[in-house]
Parts: structure tokens; sequence; C-alpha cells
């Protein structure tokens, strides 16, 4: 397909490792953000053949384990309200909670209790289903990084201009590069490089990360998803280590411009305003999430349906925050592959498409 | 999450747009990109088309590929086609 099959081939992916190989000058250790990333470079191998003196870390770049066991048990709550429909993208629903309701731990376990949980695939069809069922609240479970937050914003934005009054989300949303500082800050994990998101950084830009070589020094580079997307991006953050001189470079120029997309930025800016956020593994980070801004608050669940819950717990065992900060991989947990699988997932980590220790499970680490 | 896929748009409909996935038509919105013309490929995310791909700039990130690629000497560490 195009777009895709020029950026596997894999004679080229096979020099460009060699040439890596010949670049590195110094053992070094970068850290994907996103865990769509992660799950590339294991998929494709690409982590056993990198040369040894390359360690990458997952980042916190999944939207659904950075989202805090307080949160998901807000969104069982609502779940759990009469007259509800709770309307969320898929990998939500089996997300753990912190069991704050000593009952259903996960969406999916009050569905099964009863609640009306529906997995869609669009905002858009979180729309439809409000349309559909006047008599009921729908209630949007608002989860993702920049890249999703602006369709949950269209989303508002389209049930507000046809006076929608049984539409309503609950925004958790949150924003990467106060994530990536936040981790910085922290100095837990001594990084080189970070390879940036590829798609969050179509939304924000790739000048958004501008202030990684500026406040911190540190190279980044804006990579693709595809093997030699990633390729290039490492090899371009070995290059900036060795000449000593950090900045973005955007190697996913193909979906990511400088200005990122503005139509996006403007309607998140127009229903969202940015708040202090709590991460699962991070704790509060200042100003890293999106609530509903108050002009748009007929449509913020938080508002419509307060809830008072108790503050939520990991679940036991679980090192997932440490794995979301980088400090551990997913392997030093000793519930990995034991009592957490992804069919029986004990943490988030390993529920999630994007997260780090489902891939590691599935392509085989240990 | 921010799993989005090239994807070529065959018709446009206002703000709607009808693309091809794997052979099936998919409605999605390009309400993030009302530049896009029939027969380009955007970057689909839940239903929404959140960028146009550029061409040129695949182009020339294809050519970068081949100018690092300045070396011989391979050895076949990837079997067949990755990723
Ligand atoms: S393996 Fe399971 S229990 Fe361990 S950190 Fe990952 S998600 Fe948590």
């Amino acid at each position: 397909m195009k777009y895709l099959d020029e950026f596997r081939d894999a004679v080229l992916a096979n020099r460009l490792l060699a040439s890596l190989e010949r670049r590195v000058s110094r053992p070094l250790r970068l850290m994907e953000f996103c865990g769509g990333h992660t799950h590339a470079i294991l998929r494709s191998g690409l982590r056993q053949l990198l040369p040894s003196s390359v360690r990458l870390s997952s980042g916190p770049g999944c939207p659904v384990c950075v989202t805090a066991s307080s949160d998901v048990d807000r969104a069982i709550a609502l779940a759990s309200q009469p007259g509800v429909i709770l309307a969320t993208f898929g990998d939500m629903v089996r997300v753990p909670g912190g069991n704050a309701s000593g009952q259903a731990n996960s969406l999916q376990e009050a569905k099964s209790l009863g609640a009306d949980v529906r997995m869609v695939y669009s905002t858009l069809d979180a729309l439809g289903i409000a349309r559909v069922n006047p008599g009921l609240q729908v209630v949007f479970l608002g989860v993702g990084f920049e890249t999703t937050a602006p369709t949950v914003a269209a989303a508002v934005l389209q049930a507000a201009a046809e006076g929608l009054t049984n539409f309503t989300v609950f925004s958790v949303h949150k924003l990467t590069p106060p994530a990536t500082r936040a981790i910085l800050d922290a100095g837990e994990v001594r990084l080189s490089g970070i390879i940036g998101p590829g798609h969050v950084t179509s939304i924000i830009g790739a000048n958004a990360w501008e202030f990684l070589p500026r406040d911190y020094r540190m190279p980044c580079a804006v990579s693709g998803f595809e093997p030699l997307d990633i390729l290039l991006a490492i090899t371009s953050l070995v290059d900036m280590v060795t000449s000593g001189v950090p900045a973005v470079r955007n190697t996913y120029a193909r979906s990511v411009r400088p200005e990122g997309n503005l139509i996006a930025q403007q309607w998140m800016r127009q229903v969202f305003q940015v708040v202090d956020a709590e991460w699962r593994g991070l704790g509060l980070v200042p100003a890293s999430g999106l609530a509903m801004r108050t002009e748009y608050e007929a449509f913020d669940a938080a508002r419509r349906f307060p809830l008072d819950l108790p503050p939520g717990r990991e679940p036991k065992g679980c090192r997932c925050g440490d794995v979301l900060r980088g400090v551990v991989e997913p392997t030093q947990c000793p519930l990995f592959g034991r009592t957490c699988t992804p069919d029986r997932p004990v943490g988030p980590c390993m529920v999630s498409g994007e997260g780090a220790c489902a891939a590691f499970l599935q392509y085989g680490e240990s | 999450m921010c799993l989005a896929v090239p994807t070529q748009v065959v018709s446009l409909d206002g703000s709607m747009a009808e693309v091809d996935v794997g052979g099936v038509r998919r409605r999605i919105s390009i309400g993030l990109t009302p530049q896009v013309r029939v027969g380009d490929y955007v970057l689909v995310h839940t239903g929404f088309a959140i960028e146009v791909l550029d061409e040129a700039e695949a182009l020339e990130t294809l050519r970068l590929f081949r100018e690092m690629d300045e070396m011989t000497g391979l050895d076949n560490k990837f079997p067949e086609q990755v990723g």
C-alpha cells in the first residue's frame, strides 16, 4: 500500500541498521514517548536488531494506561447511573480501576452487571447514539492525547450546533509535552534523546517540541510508525548526540508540519481549557489535561453528574506507573506473564493496544 | 489509540469523504482537513482525516534513506518485509 510499503523495505532497513551501527560512538538511551512506537519497534524486531549500545525505553504515550484509576472509577460510576449510556473507545472498557465501588472494577464488568456501555469507533458514532436515544443521556468518555481531543471537540461543536441536550463528554484528555517535561524534570531516567510521537505531532506541530533542545538540551526526532521511519528518527538522534547540537528533527514530514493542524488546534482551544491533570505513574502534572470550557458546560459530564468518590488505588503489585516513566521494563514486573496477561490484565499497561506490557508479552520479549 | 492509517479519498460530500480502507469503503469527516481532494491520501484517526499526506515530503524522506545508505557490505538481519 502506498505510504506504507516503501517505509517497510527490508533491504534498505538492513543498510540503515548497518549505517547506524557505524554512527554510534557511545552508549545511549532514547525514549519513545508513544506506545504506538513501542509496539512498532517490537513487532518489526527492531529492538533486537539495533546496535547494542542503543537502548530504548518506552514512555507514557498510552492514553488508556495513563488514565488515573480514580478517573476509571468515575467512568464506571457514570456508566452505572440509571438512564445513562456510556460510550467510549474499545481499549478503555477493560482497564481496571481503583475498585472504588467495590463491585465492578472495569467498564466491562459494569456492563456485565447491567450498565449500558458501548464501544464506538468514532465520536460521531456516539453522537448518533444520542440522536436515536433522546430519552437517555449519552456520556462519551473522552480519553486520548492531542491526536484524539480535536475529534472529541468536533463532536461537542456538532452537538451544540444541533442543540442536542443528551450528549456530554467526560474529558480525561491529556497533553504530551507537559508529560515529557515531567519525566525529564523527575530525572529518574538518563535520556540522550526523545522519539517524538508522530500523530500527536501531526496535530500540535513539530515546533511544539522546541522546548526540548531549548530548555533541556534534549534532541527530539518526530517519527512515523514504519520501521524505516523509526530507524531514520533514531539515526538523526544519534547524529545530534554525536554533534552535540540538540534540535527538533521532523523525520515524519509527510504527515507532520512545523505548525501542525491549525484547525484541530482551534477546535481544541474552543471547547477545552488546559488544567492540571492526574496521570497514572506521573501523579499530578501541571497544565497537562483538557477540561471542558464553561461555555460548553452543558456538554460537560463532570458538571452534569457530579460524583464524590474516594481516591483510586493502584492494582496491587502492578508496576505500570514505573513502566510509564521508563524506570522499569515490563519484564521486570514480577506479575508480568504470570498473574498478569492480556486475558487477565492486572494493570492497564497489559490491556491497551499501546500498552508496553501488552507489547512485550505479545512479541515475546523476556 | 493514536493509531492513524494512510487511506485514499475516493469521493467528497460536504464535510464528509469516502475513503478506501483495504477495499472497504468508509465515511469519514474531513472537517480537520478541508483542503483535501479526491485521490489524496489522508491519515484517518477515529473517523476523522487528521492530516493530508504530503507526497513531495514522502519522496524527500525516501531520498534521505538512500542518502544515508552510503555503505556496502550489508548483513541480512531482516528476513523479508518488516512491519
Ligand atoms: S505486567 Fe501487568 S501488573 Fe506488571 S506492570 Fe504491567 S500491567 Fe502492571
